[in-house]
């Protein structure tokens, strides 16, 4: 059974910083990623919606509602979703 | 006696130094009052820097910043927590990042520091981009 591929999917804001931000030119970026969806799959997902950011990507953490994320977790619904270069502050 | 502690944490486009951190840090109740003040070095890996701009995710780097001014209050029972940096253009010498800590007795205070300036190394959402004498402009990312 094949399901609609827009039903369950919803467009998402991922914030940018640091490099990642100069090299796309804007502080975020808009990706497409289906309900359920783990840190693991919105990585997929930026790395799709931007392949010139899979470098810089491959090295940063990912932050959900302001809190570092695994790649097991799941995304949740409404949260805030960041990509965190190697942080430099202090 | 008995009061919660005080924590301030934030990022400001003011001047750090010493004696504001004294001033925000200082409690009538605590003997010892140590400070950390990190500044704008001239030269990255021998090359000669000339400024540096400082650019934080905002909501998520004083939430980093508070869960460790909240660990330093249970570890080491701090009474003060101040954790301040800046962001912005900053020139050789400037104050980027300044914590202040009070604790009734010293003992605990030196280690209670250096766990709080290398934790927010690790974990505080702020990148420096430094600009050096030559006209180039690079994002420093990781320590």
């Amino acid at each position: 059974m094949e399901t609609p591929p827009s039903s369950a999917e919803s467009r998402r804001t991922v914030l940018l910083f640091a490099s990642l931000r100069d090299r796309a030119g804007s502080p975020s970026i808009e990706v497409s990623l289906p309900e359920g969806s783990s840190v693991a799959d919105l990585r997929r997902a930026i790395t799709a919606a931007a392949p010139h950011l899979a470098e810089g990507l491959a090295s940063s953490r990912i932050a959900i509602d302001q809190e570092f994320r695994e790649d097991s977790d799941t995304v949740s619904g409404d949260g805030e979703i960041a990509v965190i270069p190697p942080v430099s502050g202090g | 006696m008995g009061d919660p502690a005080r924590i301030l944490v934030g990022l400001t486009d003011e001047p750090i130094t010493g004696d504001r951190l004294q001033r925000e840090t200082g409690d009538p109740g605590c003997g010892a009052l140590v400070t950390f003040l990190g500044t704008v070095r001239d030269e990255h890996h021998g090359r000669a820097v000339e400024r540096l701009d400082y650019s934080a995710y905002p909501a998520m780097a004083e939430r980093e910043m508070r869960k460790i001014a909240e660990e330093i209050v249970e570890r080491w029972e701090a009474r003060v927590v101040v954790i301040l940096h800046r962001t912005g253009t900053l020139g050789i010498g400037e104050v980027s990042v300044g914590i202040g800590l009070s604790f009734p007795h010293r003992r605990e205070s030196f280690e209670a520091l250096r766990h709080a300036i290398d934790t927010f190394k690790e974990s505080v959402p702020i990148w420096k981009r430094e600009h050096f004498t030559d006209g180039e402009a690079v994002w420093v990312e990781g320590s």
